[in-house]
């Protein structure tokens, strides 16, 4: 393949990483990255991913851009509100790098397309901002075996961790049924600072980065936790539950649906829905 | 036996902003218990009716998911380390 004068120009300063160079770069440009969710978390997780030149970029969002937004969610502008979110991320991200091709899907994600959306993609980020897409966006990585990036962040911390479908814990074997509505506050209810999330966002796109140029150990089995009133990081030990509903040793999750704040298992037969 | 429990950032507001509290129990259940003694209201969210763990928080020992160990019974010595850990997906409730 080659890098043009120009890509060396710009991706210089990663290149000389020997844990990266011409090949790992390449690698990058070749390969392609789904984001769920062009708002906090997906701010910072696709500009540092169009930066580093990730070839493909696919952004769903199905909002458009609100003044709420912007204090915490950095690849929209002021003259975006109103725009589609997707369009919005999309503007930015070809504006910091021309190199990367960008899919902006303004649509939500559902039982019926998750097959198709994700299908095309080597990873995905879950950047949503509810526990039924969260939960179908896991289900849905597990099924089509595709690895998937979770972060989620409230207040002034966060969570993240790599899920290796069948390798490594999924979210439904650490948390095997979302909460109901109200259980858990949402940042509408109790706020979010942009740092926050960005620190969890940008983790996010560093894992990923990990995975498609191939270095380091991935964020398996690990679920990293960040409480940002003391600025504490801590690790704790997840697994894989033999009794996982989705990536278990019996599954009885084995085809998506997405119904009022959970998702339901459906027994019978596997059938992609599309 | 007196345990510090590290309490998550969306229930902080339960324990006056505290992020961790120590609680007495010689195992996680009357860990649970104490901490509710302390700070009334916590525990129904992180618990059921009957007590069980909801199933979309966690507790880990020493960094050990209790539900690989003996789940609330899960024995707690003096100095350990208990974390309280729920999912957390951010946004709204819209859907």
């Amino acid at each position: 393949m080659g890098l043009s004068k120009e890509q060396v120009a710009r991706y210089s300063r990663q290149l000389i990483l020997p844990e990266i160079g011409v090949h790992g770069q390449e690698r990058l440009l070749r390969s392609s990255v789904l984001i769920v969710g062009a708002g906090g978390l997906g701010s910072p997780a696709a500009l540092y991913l169009a930066a580093a030149g990730v070839g493909t970029i696919g952004i769903i969002d199905r909002e458009e851009v609100a003044l709420s937004n912007l204090h915490r969610q950095i690849v929209h502008r002021i003259d975006d509100v109103g725009t589609p979110k997707s369009v919005s991320a999309s503007r930015q991200l070809q504006a910091l790098n021309p190199d990367v091709t960008i899919h902006a899907i303004h649509a939500a994600l559902t039982a019926t397309n998750a097959h198709a959306v994700i299908e095309p993609y080597d990873l995905v980020l879950d950047g949503s901002d509810n526990f039924a897409t969260r939960y179908l966006v896991n289900g849905a990585c597990v099924l089509l075996n595709t690895p998937l990036i979770y972060g989620g962040a409230i207040e002034f911390g966060g969570q993240a961790l790599t899920i290796l479908p069948r390798r490594s814990a999924c979210l439904r074997c650490i948390f095997p049924e979302p909460p109901q509505v109200g259980q858990i506050p949402t940042c509408q209810e109790a706020g979010v600072l942009g740092s926050a999330v960005g620190v969890i966002g940008s983790l996010m796109a560093h894992e990923a980065l990990k995975l498609l140029i191939g270095f380091g150990a991935p964020l398996t089995d690990q679920l990293f936790v960040f409480d940002g009133r003391e600025s504490r990081v801590r690790m704790v030990a997840v697994r894989r539950d033999p009794a996982c509903a989705v990536c278990g040793e019996h599954p009885t999750i084995r085809e998506l649906a997405l119904t009022g704040a959970a998702c339901e298992a459906s027994r019978g037969e596997r059938t992609l829905i599309d | 036996m007196a345990a510090t429990v590290r309490i998550p950032t969306p229930l902080q507001r339960l324990t006056k902003g505290q992020s961790e509290v120590q609680c007495e129990g010689k195992t996680v259940a009357e860990l649970l218990s104490d901490l509710e003694k302390r700070h009334p209201g916590i525990k129904e969210r992180i618990c059921d009716q009957q007590g069980k763990l909801r199933r979309f928080v966690n507790v880990f020992v020493n960094e050990e998911d209790i539900r690989f160990l003996q789940g609330d019974q899960t024995a707690v010595k003096d100095g350990d380390d208990v974390s309280i850990i729920p999912a957390i997906a951010g946004g709204s409730n819209l859907l």
